[in-house]
């Protein structure tokens, strides 16, 4: 065993090492400052460029536009800065432009404990911009699991040209542990397609819906254009509704396409349980305590572990219901995720909630007790 | 001189500019394209940035590469092209409106001083969304926002720039002849640019103001503002100097690799509290445990709860080992509790109250602790760190609690030490372990 001990932010900066980062901008904010600081070490030497903005919204604008020049960007904040990437994220669904956003969620609303853990910042991920465009988001449970989702979140951002969210949390973004990341198969990289040099290029260019476009850099061989507004293939504003219609189904179609193929999850179900719990985040690791000792006692428990909340895994999440008389969905928020699993439950399952957000963890007992499984 | 390769860069496929009749950005779009010819520069390695606005419908008359993003927020996105392929030339294209929303982007792309050139077509009021009035609409002036006359003070963005620090600063009327040469200057420029240009805006402005190309001249005058080349002075290129910097900085820090040498025997996830002040090298001594209970198979995490300020307040850090993986990392039921500060006390007063009796609570003599129902066990801590070292009262008291507890090896907790903190340190730790196992008395030893 080759064992570091690492907290989840350093991870981060590893995996974005390991999967050719080549911009880093970010401002400080507790949780995430560190991704900052680890950033700003490890880049340079890599041959990236790593910088402190003014402010959030500077941290997203030089990442886009670095992006754009060619480079692998990452940027990490936490709640109250992702209400200040909001618009520049609809800026880059739009500019179909590749970037991983970090948000080590802590409690909130506003300022709330900036110091303290929670995962509230689940649905507004999902609808994070106007305009309400589907977002991919990737949780993990441990700082292993951050090592290697930042690597398959680039590779996502890269492959699909779409912004990609990370979510960790206080607790796992601050936690420092034992973790052999030398042991964790990561996948290989992924580097965006290109347009090639000879071809006459359109910046957003696809026959069908779901295509992703070839992309050529700013700098790169063909002259190029970005922009905020409607726009067609060529990446000119325009006003026809069909043009503009085919972007948003564009939008929607390339990331819906790939549901099912970038679905991560951990699966531990057990025959004949009539009682299923869907976690996902640092909850996951309580369920796991939780689940063995429920088994100890004889009782039936399956456990699904979502690492892709969105675009939600609705096969994965469909075929664990089968047979399930009961749901029990851990979080550290007031029930963000279980709207999801009520829309998927047929209606004689029941889908029970457990929910705080007083900062502390949720322990396998509250899980037991609050889940009525004691 | 040989004849240009590039006659010009705009295009007029989509015909003509898009702009009010009489408005100045149309003439400000030709300076630019009569400014780009005599650069000659590639088009591919141009990018022409444009905010919102009316002078954001400028990027597709151009040929160049054309970036058209949020409003306000243009030169962050020059800087990251810039930053990302600093052989670009990045000519950014703004309207007053973007020098208000984008006011902070403006001050920091002048401190920081990336190789950018931003114009302002500055017409003293938004055009686009019906003549409101903007930051640099002069005192007393008629807007849709001002009905009665503007109320709040013009600001004058090329001192306010040259304040933060710009190097190359600007201003002119736009109806000057020598403004393609002084765009060429501004874009030769190595260091932030900026161009304040002044312009009618024949929709909203002029109407409301009684206004021409005459009082355009005269408001120079009435302002009080500086016109021609304000600020021409040298600084690094913060790219330039980034990657200077950069090529000193390539070591990376590597990751310290824990090599089990020891063993342990350890049967079920065990918490270890360790609360203490700021400044005692808490988190340092509860990190050198951890390692060490690594270095003896274990699984640990560690999380570290402290004040935004440093060296005031507590320090308590929570550790947990394991023989296996290690999921819930909070600590309900501490196994051992280790107090030796007031502040470590007082942020874990209520805590303490509620221990089981399980749990090994080791604390500082000196101190009043509430009543609790683990099993206490009082120590000199605070005089030993008095004789070994002020910031190894950690250490001495984690060494204890692995005396009294054989968690894992003592060995362990020494080649941690020695191993992974700086060699000075490293020598005033060896002797807190000394210092700290003396304090447990054991027939057996």
């Amino acid at each position: 065993m080759a064992q570091v001990f690492i907290d989840g932010n350093e991870a981060i900066a590893r995996g974005a090492i390991k999967a050719g980062c080549g911009f880093f901008a970010g401002y400080p904010i507790t949780p995430a400052s560190t991704i900052l600081q680890y950033m700003l070490e490890l880049l340079p030497a890599n041959g990236g460029v790593a910088l402190q903005a003014e402010d959030e919204i500077a941290s997203m604008g030089f990442c886009i536009g670095a992006a754009m020049a060619g480079r692998k960007a990452m940027t990490a904040t936490s709640g109250p800065g992702i209400s200040l990437y909001s618009e520049n994220i609809g800026l880059a669904i739009v500019g179909e432009t590749p970037l991983v956003i970090v948000n080590v969620q802590r409690q909130g609303p506003a300022t709330g404990s900036a110091t303290k853990g929670a995962e509230g910042d689940i649905q507004f991920s999902r609808w994070v911009t106007s305009g309400g465009m589907p977002m991919i988001a990737l949780s993990p449970a441990s700082a292993g699991e951050a090592y290697e989702l930042t690597v398959r979140a680039f590779n996502l951002a890269e492959q699909l040209r779409v912004p990609v969210f990370l979510l960790t949390s206080k607790e796992i973004g601050l936690t420092r542990e034992s973790v052999d990341l030398d042991a964790i198969e990561l996948p290989a990289n992924v580097e965006r397609c290109r347009a090639p040099e000879t071809a006459d290029y359109q910046p957003h260019d696809f026959e069908l819906p779901a295509q992703v476009p070839l992309i050529s850099d700013f700098g790169g061989p063909h002259v190029t254009q970005y922009t905020t507004s409607t726009h067609n293939k060529e990446g000119y504003l325009t006003s026809d509704p069909e043009v503009i219609q085919e972007m948003i189904d564009h939008y929607i179609a390339k990331i819906e396409a790939v549901t099912d193929a970038i679905a991560l999850y951990r699966q531990d179900m057990e025959q004949g349980a009539k009682v299923l719990i869907i976690s996902y985040g640092v909850v996951s690791r309580s369920v796991n305590v939780a689940v063995s000792e429920l088994r100890q006692r004889g009782i039936k428990v399956s456990s699904l572990v979502l690492q892709t909340l969105f675009p939600v895994p609705e096969t994965i999440i469909k075929s664990a219901l089968t047979g399930v008389r009961k749901v029990l969905v851990p979080e550290m928020n007031m029930g963000q995720y279980r709207l999801e699993i009520e829309r998927l439950a047929a209606s004689e399952i029941e889908v029970v909630g457990v929910n705080k957000m007083d900062t502390t963890l949720i322990s396998p007992a509250e899980i037991i007790a609050k889940g009525g499984l004691a | 001189m040989s004849a240009p390769i590039y006659k010009s860069y705009m295009t007029d496929a989509l015909g003509p500019l898009p702009f009010c009749p009489g408005c100045g950005h149309e003439r400000l779009l030709k300076d630019l394209d009569r400014a780009l010819v005599k650069l000659q520069t590639d088009p591919a390695k141009v990018v022409i940035v444009t905010d919102i606005g009316c002078i954001g419908l400028a990027d597709r008359y151009f040929v160049a590469n054309a970036f058209h993003g949020l409003h306000g927020r243009s030169l962050t996105y020059a800087t990251g092209l810039k930053l990302a392929r600093p052989e670009l030339t990045v000519i950014v294209l703004m309207g007053d409106g973007g020098c208000g929303i984008g006011g902070t982007h403006l001050l920091n792309a002048a401190r920081r001083n990336v190789d950018i050139t931003l114009i302002v077509a500055n017409n003293f009021n938004y055009g686009m969304t019906g003549g409101q009035h903007s930051v640099t609409t002069p005192g007393g002036a008629f807007t849709a926002t001002t009905p009665a006359g503007n109320i709040e003070a013009a600001m004058d963005i090329c001192a306010t720039v040259a304040g933060a620090g710009a190097t190359w600063v600007y201003r002119g009327i736009g109806y000057e002849n020598d403004l393609p040469d002084r765009i060429v200057e501004g874009v030769r420029h190595p260091g932030f640019a900026l161009l304040d240009v002044w312009e009618l805006c024949t929709a909203y402005y002029m109407p409301r103001n009684q206004y021409n190309k005459k009082e355009l001249y005269n408001l120079v005058e009435k302002s009080g503002f500086e016109t021609g080349l304000l600020v021409n002075k040298t600084r690094p290129e913060f790219g330039a100097e980034y990657r200077k910097q950069s090529s000193h900085l390539a070591a990376v820090r590597q990751l310290d690799i824990l090599e089990q040498g020891f063993d342990h025997a350890l049967e079920r996830q065990t918490g270890i509290v360790i609360a203490g002040s700021a400044g005692q090298k808490i988190r340092s001594a509860a990190g050198i445990f951890s390692m060490a209970g690594m270095l003896s198979g274990l699984h640990a995490t560690q999380k570290d709860d402290y004040p935004i300020t440093v060296m005031t307040g507590h320090s308590v850090s929570e550790v947990n080992l394991s023989p296996t993986r290690i999921e819930y990392s909070a600590i309900d039921s501490p196994d051992y509790f280790l107090v030796f500060s007031e502040d470590g006390l007082k942020k874990t007063h209520t805590w303490i109250g509620k221990l089981p009796t399980t749990c090994l609570l080791m604390v500082d003599e000196e101190l009043a602790l509430p009543d609790t129902n683990a099993h206490l066990v009082k120590l000199p801590f605070g005089q030993a760190a008095k004789d070994v070292g002020r910031l190894s009262i950690g250490i001495i008291a984690l060494a204890a609690m692995l005396k009294q507890s054989e968690l894992f090896p003592l060995a362990a907790l020494r080649t941690s030490i020695t191993r992974y903190q700086p060699s000075a340190v490293a020598e005033i730790n060896c002797k807190a372990m000394d210092r700290g196992m003396a304090l447990i008395s054991r027939t057996d030893d």
